[in-house]
């Protein structure tokens, strides 16, 4: 039987998903990335290849994420693709008719607003991490809180602080101050939900018609303290998928599925050698950064360049 | 900026007897050179402008000119001014921005550069120049709308090098206008690959950052590599010569969104905007550089015209280190949106 593989390699989590024709998910996984895509990718596909029945063949990788385009050629994926097409589609293929995607990951966050199926408008951070996961679990860090105990912890707050919402560096000195003059910790924890959803609202979804169906996901969404503050800000149902935080590794299996030839996946990577060096070009004033990209000791590719000098071959 | 540089040293080596240096091109030691002696918050142009002058004057450069105006640009050449004298540069600054450009102004200072600076050779010399923008603007137009089906990679780039190489050569009006013509002819006969409801994508916004593909990380190349014709109207003709003509009319046609003009381009953006709408355009890109002022004013209005007509509109704010990866990114999601709605 077929099955396509979809990876979503963000800066935090890496997720992967197999899917069978019908667009099931038959074994999933969610790690951490660690700083180092590459592992991360070769762990993954393993623990997925393990719980992966002898029966399939693997008709098609599909990458997106940050380090999508390192990946899918290590992998010689079929689809690399952003992820704001990966999210919606693999949201689509589970809520046919939503029409608000709030999507907040661990350097990143975005909307995307869908009508009948189709994008219409999205919008994604542009300065800073402010209002995403990496800023929930550093200061999970510095409460000393376990991240898996920050929304609980939220839901008994009655009182939230007041935090400034608009960038990380106040937020943390605002919220030193809070606990400095003796806020009790959980209200500390709901005032830092509540500025992820106001900064949210007021960067990404500026301007934007949030309609219902709303569905948040991504690595945040499994936090029930935004969640909350989310519905009662909007004034409206918001949907949480029990995969929400797999949603772009779906969507990019499903982008493979609909691209996939006859060309059959192998997915012993484990022996594979990858490496990337970086060397300055120093050609012209540009200084360009070339990367030269190498599997199994063999130069696959070269990025970086902005003009003829290294080219491939 | 872009290619701009061949009329106007065609008019200034043609006017005065010095000797001309063209800044080497942008490259990313310039916006290094511009950033490290530039106030943080200043807008990107003012940065890339400043390293070229750096650049310029390592060269060997006695006598700057600076031209431009509108926005927060008209008290750039002072600050610059004041910036590449503290770090002991000798030179001297024509500045045509601050205080009023009128000819009688003008004269005096080229009269300066040459003694034997003739008024009438000027104007002539000014009206090959207008023309010769005149004509490039027109080409370029034509490029943006079909260099993303070209047959053969790189024919348009080449052919329009050829032709620039012969437009800085020609000394009289008549003779630009043969070649001007006998290229764009060349251009049409170039090898396109077009179909009849291709995408369409126009690009507004703030000039600078417009004219000049090395401060917008290239962006009209990588939408071209999309197969999507490309609409700008902002260029250097627009600037000089049919800047007060447009924001008249943007005031007219566009009624219901502003009732006084805007500083710099920004009412002209509007009416772009509500021209792009109306003319159904696939997408709209607005670009400008970070703390533009007179844009940042726009964005609300573009943002209603666009939602009133429900054309998909994006925004890119570029400054002196934007991580080209989040742009490209976000350049690949916009075309899949407006692919997607097609269908």
């Amino acid at each position: 039987m077929n099955c396509y593989l979809g990876i979503d390699i963000g800066s935090i989590s890496t997720k992967g998903v197999i899917i069978d024709d019908n667009n099931k998910i038959i074994t999933s996984s969610y790690i951490w990335t660690e700083g180092n895509p590459v592992n991360s990718v070769k762990k993954l596909i393993n623990i997925l290849k393990n719980n992966l029945d002898k029966k399939y063949v693997v008709k098609g990788i599909g990458t997106t994420g940050s380090a999508r385009k390192l990946i899918g050629l290590l992998l010689d994926a079929n689809v690399v693709k952003n992820e704001i097409m990966a999210h919606a589609i693999g949201t689509l293929s589970i809520y046919p008719d939503v029409k608000t995607i709030l999507e907040i990951g661990g350097q990143d966050s975005k909307i995307i607003l869908l009508n009948n199926g189709i994008i219409t408008d999205y919008a994604m951070n542009t300065l800073c991490a402010a209002g995403t996961g990496s800023f929930l679990s550093s200061q999970a860090k510095r409460l000393n809180i376990n991240i898996e105990d920050f929304g609980p912890l939220a839901l008994k707050s009655n009182n939230p602080v007041k935090i400034a919402a608009r960038c990380t560096v106040f937020a943390e000195s605002d919220l030193i101050h809070k606990a400095q003059v003796g806020y009790k910790k959980e209200d500390i924890v709901a005032g830092l939900c509540k500025s992820i959803v106001l900064n949210y609202l007021n960067n990404v979804g500026k301007g934007k018609k949030i309609k219902s169906p709303v569905i948040f996901q991504g690595g945040v969404s499994k936090n029930l303290g935004v969640l909350k503050y989310f519905k009662e800000i909007l004034n409206t149902d918001v949907i949480v998928d029990s995969n929400s935080h797999l949603m772009g590794a779906l969507g990019i299996a499903i982008l493979s599925k609909k691209n996939s030839s006859n060309k059959i996946y192998d997915l012993n990577i484990q022996d594979v050698s990858f490496d990337t060096k970086a060397v300055d070009c120093g050609g012209c004033s540009n200084n360009c950064e070339i990367l030269r990209i190498y599997k199994n000791n063999k130069l696959i590719d070269i990025w970086g360049n902005r003009c003829d000098k290294y080219i491939k071959n | 900026m872009g290619n701009y540089y061949i009329p106007a040293k065609y008019l200034l080596s043609h006017i005065v007897d010095a000797d001309i240096i063209i800044p080497p091109f942008i490259t990313a030691k310039t916006i290094e050179l511009g950033s490290k002696y530039s106030p943080d918050f200043v807008c990107t142009p003012f940065k890339y402008t400043l390293g070229t002058m750096i650049e310029s004057l390592e060269q060997g450069a006695s006598i700057l000119i600076q031209f431009g105006g509108g926005c927060r640009y008209g008290y750039y050449s002072e600050l610059q001014e004041q910036i590449l004298k503290e770090l002991g540069y000798k030179f001297e600054l024509l500045n045509l921005v601050s205080g009023k450009a009128n000819i009688k102004r003008i004269y005096k200072m080229i009269k300066r550069i040459d003694k034997k600076f003739n008024i009438f050779k000027g104007l002539y010399h000014l009206y090959i120049a207008k023309n010769m923008v005149k004509y490039m603007d027109r080409v370029d137009d034509y490029i943006r709308k079909n260099v993303g089906f070209e047959v053969n990679k790189n024919s348009f780039d080449n052919l329009n090098k050829e032709m620039l190489d012969k437009f800085s050569k020609v000394n009289n009006p008549i003779s630009l206008y043969i070649l001007y013509k006998k290229y764009f002819h060349k251009f049409k006969k170039l090898k396109i690959n077009k179909p009849k409801n291709c995408l369409k994508v126009g690009v507004i916004g703030e000039l600078y950052t417009l004219m000049e593909p090395f401060s917008n990380y290239y962006l009209e190349k990588e939408l071209a590599s999309y197969n999507i014709e490309i609409k700008r109207f902002t260029n250097v003709n627009y600037l000089l010569f049919k800047n007060k003509k447009t924001i008249k009319k943007a005031l007219r046609k566009s009624k219901k969104y502003m009732k006084y003009k805007m500083c710099a381009d920004a009412s002209s953006n509007i009416y772009w905007t509500k021209y792009l709408c109306n003319k159904k355009y696939d997408g709209i890109i607005h670009i400008k550089s970070s703390f533009c002022t007179p844009e940042i004013g726009s964005m609300p209005i573009i943002d209603k015209i666009a939602n009133n007509y429900n054309v998909p509109i994006i925004y890119f704010s570029f400054d002196a280190n934007t991580s080209e990866v989040g742009i490209k990114t976000r350049l690949e999601a916009f075309y899949d949106m407006i692919e997607m709605r097609r269908q």
